[in-house]
């Protein structure tokens, strides 16, 4: 089966991470724009960051065979910065339309405040003015209010809610989500946000139609297998097969897909000028499963000593 | 239209190629170029020309090729799309149509650009005017890990075997090996070889060799004429080599070295030495070769 994970941040993972996530089925990744950890103090570290996430970062993957998209934005606790959030809005549009870019994000709210608001309703009429989808990080805490107050805000805006993805829901805020028109993604990410047991609950009990599965993996420990655990989970407790593939890979695409930045083609059948070197394709659609020696079983033990 | 400069015929290429909208759209944005807020309306032209004008290959006549070549000699089309075609010749028009520091601008625009983008800047190279500002940003392109945008600068560019110093020359070629690319797109490369490149790729040579790691034939290419003492005997070492392609390049190299040691070893391969004399066995054969083996 193939996977989309449409949250990934890739740029704090490990070569490892690829290279798992591409055995297990993923063909393509989204990496939001968020908050390095670090808090950053120059908008020109802030550029040299979405650059690299536009490029360098884009590339490693295709290395693996792995398509990489990302989204472009200034994130909530940044824009607490107000110094720096100025600055990054001012660059943010010569970003957003390079390719792969398939929305603005992750955007929205952390601890509520003021400044929050203004940024998150500049860039969500940024969006609105080139036509991009959105994606929206809900805070941790508050978060049932604070995901209520997104949406508000997103229909003030006069945004329409299927070009709008709400993230890292849980039990007690997917049903306004889905009522209300959003896609309601989950981010299985242990300890804090989901577990892929619970999530498996939900998919049992929502069905699949605006619901998708993402990892968040990013420099905390987190699981760059999240998709592909959770969907092994999901069909192991008889979750029909093609709610997994919408929630796993389709409804990621149908959503995303809605920038024209982001094509099955991109992985299925890649242009000449992306196979001179940018994309090595896939291992898994290059005719399944090639005889995978197991060298790398061992890899992280005393086991193999011969590094080569 | 006008094709006897560069920038003419770029039109013309796109001209010939594009739906009549399309080509209209690229048309009305390049009129943009001179206005108050033309920055912006650069910036977002650039974005948007592969959404607008897609990334089909370009796939040249003969006769295109060969007007390329005329207009600029060591010019090749080949592996040219659409998109990158507009973006250079938007390039071209901002350089020679407007007041713009062309080389400050191409720097700025090189450090915010995706894959797509940064190969089309510096697959242009040799058509936009020079200057030693240009030339500094196409040695920090050329620093670059990813070797698709390495090749825009080395592969079928004019560029680097026109204005590149010995030191950078050589250090392009000899980066072409560390990233898995292949020498024989670079335009020059007979005529830039140097003994000093010679004695840097023996070098090389010896560290796979004690790394056990393969060399390519195409190494060879550059010692051969300067080769004398101890690289005559890396040639030997390599004309011993069990990998035929390997052995092939050490024996079209020997056929190149002056040295009357080489053509002592050279007595050892009559049959070899015989078939780069009637032209079977060369350096197109073996570039044959490695393209083919991917």
């Amino acid at each position: 089966m193939m996977f989309i994970d449409p949250h990934a941040h890739m740029i704090s993972r490990v070569t490892d991470d690829y290279e798992a996530m591409a055995k297990a089925g993923v063909v393509a990744v989204i990496e939001p724009a968020f908050w390095l950890g670090q808090p950053r103090t120059h908008v020109a570290t802030y550029m040299d960051y979405l650059s690299s996430i536009i490029g360098f970062e884009r590339f490693r993957a295709g290395q693996f065979g792995i398509r990489h998209y990302c989204t472009i934005g200034l994130n909530s606790k940044e824009a607490n910065n107000e110094e720096l959030a100025e600055a990054v809005m001012e660059i943010l549009p010569q970003f957003a339309l390079k390719e792969g870019v398939v929305a603005i994000g992750e955007i929205g709210y952390d601890e509520q405040t003021d400044l929050e608001d203004k940024y998150f309703r500049a860039q969500l009429e940024l969006a609105k003015e080139l036509d991009l989808p959105v994606m929206i990080h809900t805070p941790h805490r508050d978060k049932k209010r604070g995901t209520s107050r997104s949406m508000d805000v997103c229909i003030e805006h006069g945004m329409d809610p299927s070009k709008i993805v709400v993230d890292h829901n849980n039990e007690e805020t997917v049903r306004e989500v889905l009522d209300r028109g959003f896609w309601a993604a989950f981010s299985i990410y242990p300890s804090t946000k989901m577990g892929n047991s619970r999530m498996v609950d939900i998919l049992a009990e929502y069905g699949a139609e605006r619901i998708m599965v993402d990892s968040a993996c990013d420099w905390g420990i987190s699981e760059p297998l999240g998709v592909a655990k959770t969907a092994a989970l999901a069909l192991e407790r008889g979750i029909p097969e093609e709610n997994v593939r919408l929630v796993c890979y389709q409804n990621a695409l149908d959503a995303y897909g809605q920038s024209g930045q982001m094509k099955e083609d991109d992985w299925l059948n890649p242009p000449p000028v992306d196979q001179r070197g940018l994309y090595e394709g896939n291992s898994v659609l290059r005719g399944g499963r090639e005889p995978v020696i197991d060298d790398n079983a061992d890899k992280h033990t005393l086991n193999k000593l011969i590094i080569e | 239209m006008n094709t006897t400069t560069s920038t003419g015929f770029l039109d013309a290429l796109l001209k010939d190629r594009l739906p009549t909208d399309q080509y209209d759209w690229l048309q009305s944005r390049m009129k943009l170029l001179n206005n108050e807020d033309s920055l912006r309306d650069i910036h977002i032209t650039f974005g948007l020309i592969p959404r607008r004008l897609g990334r089909e290959d370009l796939s040249v006549t003969a006769e295109e090729s060969a007007t390329a070549e005329s207009l600029v000699h060591g010019w090749k089309l080949s592996g040219w799309s659409i998109d990158m075609t507009a973006r250079i010749l938007l390039l071209c028009n901002i350089a020679h149509q407007t007041n713009r520091d062309f080389a400050a601008l191409f720097k700025s625009m090189c450090q915010t650009a995706d894959l797509g983008e940064s190969i089309s800047l510096y697959r242009g190279t040799a058509l936009y005017p020079q200057s030693d500002e240009l030339d500094k940003q196409i040695g920090e392109g050329l620093r670059t890990n990813i070797r698709a945008v390495f090749e825009a600068i080395a592969h079928d560019n004019p560029y680097p075997a026109r204005h590149f110093s010995e030191l950078r020359w050589n250090h392009m070629v000899l980066k072409a090996l560390f990233v898995d690319s292949t020498l024989h797109p670079i335009h020059g490369l007979d005529e830039r070889s140097n003994p000093e490149l010679a004695r840097i790729l023996c070098d090389y040579a010896h560290e796979r060799w004690s790394a056990s790691r393969p060399v390519t034939p195409e190494l060879w290419r550059c010692v051969g004429p300067h080769a004398t003492g101890s690289m005559v005997d890396d040639l030997q070492r390599a004309a011993e080599s069990q990998n035929s392609l390997e052995q092939q390049g050490a024996i079209l190299a020997l056929c190149a070295c002056s040295d009357p040691k080489a053509q002592a070893i050279l007595r050892n391969y009559p049959e070899k030495a015989r078939a780069v004399a009637n032209g079977e066995l060369s350096w197109d054969s073996i570039a044959q070769q490695i393209d083919q083996r991917g």
